[in-house]
């Protein structure tokens, strides 16, 4: 029967996503970037609304939530998974809005009158059926699909605005945002690139002999010299895995020292981040900030067994290191973060 | 002596009976006698002589310039009263005489007028000066309690790598010595196109002749062990240098018609010459080689050689003795009352000493953990862990990337230093002034210790102007069976940069613990001055 067909198809394709994220996760399967991440937990999301069995909005939000919990299960650092999962059904309460004929406005204020007086009670209104809503949600879903797709040349047109010739940049690892931006402004502008090589996974390397390609001066330095050269950058870009609601970061391994550097030296701190990496989160869960990797990466000696050693992947950086965030949707300062979420989140969905 | 060093010679063969006057007025200089007169003038006409010399081979002689020059070491002369600055007369005419060169002309007259009023001023100031007393010929000048010292300072030659002047300098100096000049390797950053940057492949013994004449072969040994990494570390490379000085002056025979004290020292010369072609010196190693080039000359003339070199040897001895172990111990007494039960210390890298302060706090029985922070591309902190965990101490192994992750465990921070500057800033292995700053950010006491020998007159205040490059193809690693960076030279446009030195500011250092107590970071120039007093 096609229905049950569909169906199969459906939770093997999940399957399949699933086991690609816990494959990442561990460093067995291809390394992919945040990017390809979120196109494709899109690209599934608009999979699952048009085939799974839904009767109302209420139901679809369901079936989203419980996929979107085994996902975020399989892979907890990479949150490009949960934001898009977030996004689609803030997408699914706004269609639903729409088709409702109420106004955006009026339902998503939060004022405190209207929690008081109306009590939480918007979860019943979603059990209406629309015949259009499916339509209209797989096109916002495109829509959303096509905003992903423009995300890295959105931000790399900014990169003449804050480039002039000259200068010397400082960046950490192996960001491809950061690697456009720098090549768009390479193409008119002559300027220096010092890139921190980022021990032990040393991406810094590929960054540099990237950057080389377009004729970019770049210097590779090990990371216990970030301090000694600061002195003489004018700019640190750097690229992140995670831009927290507080307006943090949860970036690579040694960018905390970097951003503690460039502070000490009032040097600005740019964040090349695109939209899809903001995520609700804040950074008071220990457990969340860090990943350990396997310390043999580190160690290779038989005194092992002797001694604690650590690896971690990922380091905070409070808000008040970064100077400016760059995004798709262009320029914004730390302090505004909280209010660009609001805007791309429902509140309810925080939570999975 | 007036003729090493400080003159540009062509060979070594030169009148030995010109050489002898001029060892005459050396020597009287030496004991603090007015030069008289008539041996002024000789000593002027004969460098002269030499410039005129010199000149000859390069083309038309420039008057001028010879009349500058004339006037210059007549001044330059009183003001330098002993033998280490012996080679500030070269430099300052050079510079003076370039300078003189651009100005306009001035007639011959006006030039010894000139010359006349500067003698005069001179005289009487030097006048006022020895009535002070007696001055012990040989030392360094000493900074009188009513009047500061000139800086006639020689800019080292290994942070003058883009100057070709210099270059050429060092090596016709080289050439004279009969020491190998050694050539840099690989893209420079732009940013450091004044130091040398040398590869570990080339070592600089591969134009030496086997067995060495000039050098000593123990000295040869030593470079090589200093090149190519086998020696690193402040105490050790001044502890194996001292050590072989022993083995040099053993097999020092005093040639006839020379003085001991006089010649040795001349020995020495192209020994450091070769050592600081093999890796630049560190500031302790500068230190020591001052030390022992004050005691040969101190040795009398009387002085028989097999008593004069069993002196020297005590001497040696006895300064390895006070100001590395003796040192030691006492910054380790100090040391271990700041370390209390419970701490979690961290280390950086391979100090010699942080390792003894921390195997005898721990033989005191004091209950701490310790918290290694290891760096690309030496990874010292691996040989440190070694020591660590044989003693029996718990340990724990992490990169610096990783440090803001461990540093709200850290109860307090102690670091070793290369060498500690005038202005109070910390010259160290680099990272240094990273973990400085993380700890400082949060709130954990940073503790700096050192001894006395590595007190440096220098002042610096930024990574840039004095570093070591080390070999550029340490950064290359393979991870995956790939390695990026494995053709670097190739691509243009890309650099790679392996810094070996950072300087610390003192307003991240809490504390600096010396042997001659805990001190704050500002209270190195005190200490200098007081040491110098004492010698």
């Amino acid at each position: 029967m096609p229905g049950a067909d569909k169906e199969t198809d459906l939770s093997e394709r999940i399957e399949s996503f699933l086991s690609e994220l816990k494959r990442c996760g561990s460093g067995a399967g291809s390394l992919r970037g945040s990017a390809e991440t979120a196109r494709e937990t899109t690209a599934l999301l608009r999979r699952i609304t048009a085939q799974a069995r839904w009767g109302n909005a209420g139901e679809l939000m369901e079936i989203i939530r419980k996929e979107g919990r085994r996902m975020t299960a399989a892979q907890p650092s990479e949150t490009t998974v949960g934001n898009m999962i977030r996004r689609v059904l803030k997408i699914i309460r706004e269609e639903y809005a729409r088709s409702r004929g109420s106004s955006e406005e009026t339902d998503q204020q939060e004022s405190l009158h209207k929690l008081l007086t109306s009590g939480g009670s918007s979860e019943d209104n979603f059990r209406q059926h629309f015949t259009h809503l499916k339509a209209n949600v797989i096109e916002a879903i495109n829509e959303l699909l096509t905003e992903l797709e423009g995300t890295t040349d959105n931000i790399s047109m900014q990169a003449l605005e804050h480039i002039h010739s000259n200068e010397v940049i400082m960046t950490i690892g192996r960001s491809r945002t950061v690697e456009a931006f720098l090549k768009d402004a390479a193409r008119k502008r002559k300027f220096h690139v010092i890139v921190a090589e980022c021990a032990p996974f040393c991406q810094g390397h590929e960054m540099a002999t990237s950057l080389c390609k377009e004729d970019i001066e770049t210097t590779v330095i090990p990371d216990a010299a970030i301090f000694a050269v600061m002195s003489r950058v004018n700019k640190v870009i750097i690229g992140t895995q995670t831009v927290l609601a507080n307006g943090g970061l949860r970036a690579v391994n040694g960018t905390h020292t970097l951003a503690l550097a460039a502070k000490h030296h009032s040097t600005p701190l740019i964040v090349c981040a695109p939209m899809f990496k903001l995520s609700p989160q804040v950074p008071d869960t220990p457990y969340n900030h860090t990943k350990l990797k396997s310390v043999d990466t580190i160690l290779y000696i038989h005194i092992l067994s002797k001694v604690n050693a650590h690896c971690p992947v990922f380091d905070y950086v409070p808000p008040e290191l970064i100077t400016l965030f760059i995004s798709n949707i262009g320029g914004n300062a730390p302090s505004y973060i909280y209010r660009l979420m609001s805007e791309l989140y429902h509140p309810e969905d925080h939570e999975l | 002596m007036a003729d090493s060093d400080g003159r540009q010679v062509d060979g070594v063969n030169h009148a030995t009976d010109k050489d002898v006057k001029l060892q005459e007025i050396a020597l009287a200089k030496n004991e603090g006698k007015e030069l008289t007169k008539e041996e002024k003038q000789r000593l002027r006409k004969e460098k002269k002589q030499h410039k005129k010399n010199k000149k000859d081979d390069k083309g038309p002689p420039e008057k001028e310039k010879e009349k500058e020059k004339a006037s210059v070491p007549a001044p330059s002369k009183p003001a330098t009263q002993s033998p280490a600055h012996k080679a500030a007369p070269a430099p300052v005419h050079a510079s003076e005489s370039a300078a003189a060169a651009e100005k306009p002309a001035k007639s011959k007259a006006e030039l010894r007028a000139e010359r006349r009023a500067r003698q005069d001023s001179e005289r009487t100031s030097k006048q006022g000066k020895k009535e002070g007393g007696q001055q012990s010929a040989s030392s360094k000048p000493k900074a009188t309690p009513n009047e500061l010292q000139p800086v006639v300072k020689r800019l080292p030659e290994h942070v003058q790598v883009d100057d070709p002047a210099a270059l050429k300098k060092l090596a016709k100096k080289l050439e004279r010595q009969q020491v190998p000049l050694r050539s840099d390797y690989g893209y420079k950053v732009s940013l450091f196109s004044h130091l040398h940057q040398y590869s570990r492949k080339s070592p600089p013994t591969l134009q030496i002749s086997i067995p060495a004449t000039v050098i000593h072969p123990s000295i040869v040994r030593l470079g090589l062990q200093y090149s190519q990494g086998i020696i690193a570390g402040s105490n050790a490379r001044s502890v194996a240098l001292l050590h072989t000085f022993k083995q040099v002056i053993q097999d020092y025979s005093t040639p006839p018609n020379e003085e001991l004290s006089r010649d040795l020292v001349n020995k020495l010369s192209p020994y450091i010459s070769f050592l600081s072609q093999c890796r630049p010196l560190s500031a302790s190693m500068g230190n020591a080689i001052k030390y022992i080039k004050k005691e040969i000359s101190n040795i009398p003339s009387q002085c028989k050689e097999e008593e004069a070199k069993g002196k020297l040897q005590a001497c040696i001895d006895s300064y390895i003795n006070e100001k590395i172990i003796l040192a030691s111990e006492a910054i380790s007494k100090y040391a271990i009352e700041k370390i209390s039960d419970g701490d979690v210390i961290l280390v950086y890298g391979c100090s010699s000493l942080v390792n003894h302060i921390l195997c005898k706090a721990f033989e005191k029985q004091r209950k701490f953990r310790v918290i290694v922070v290891d760096s690309r591309p030496r990874l010292e902190g691996r040989e440190a862990l070694r020591r660590l965990v044989k003693k029996g101490i718990r340990c724990t192994y992490v990169l610096i990337s990783a440090l803001s992750y461990i540093l709200p465990e850290v109860s307090k921070v102690f670091l070793g230093a290369h060498a500690l500057l005038a202005n109070g800033y910390v010259m160290s292995r680099v990272g240094t002034s990273q973990i400085a700053l993380v700890a400082k950010a949060y709130n954990v006491p940073v503790l700096v210790c050192c001894e006395t020998y590595k007190f440096c007159e220098r002042v610096q205040t930024d990574s840039f102007v004095s570093n070591e490059l080390d070999d550029p193809d340490d950064l290359i690693v393979t991870r995956n069976g790939k390695s990026h960076l494995e053709n670097w030279q190739t691509v243009k446009s890309l650099g790679l940069l392996n810094l070996v030195y950072d300087v610390t500011p003192p307003d991240f250092v809490d504390l600096v613990i010396t042997d001659l107590g805990m001190i704050p970071c500002t209270s190195v120039p005190v200490v200098l001055r007081v040491k110098n007093v004492d010698q």
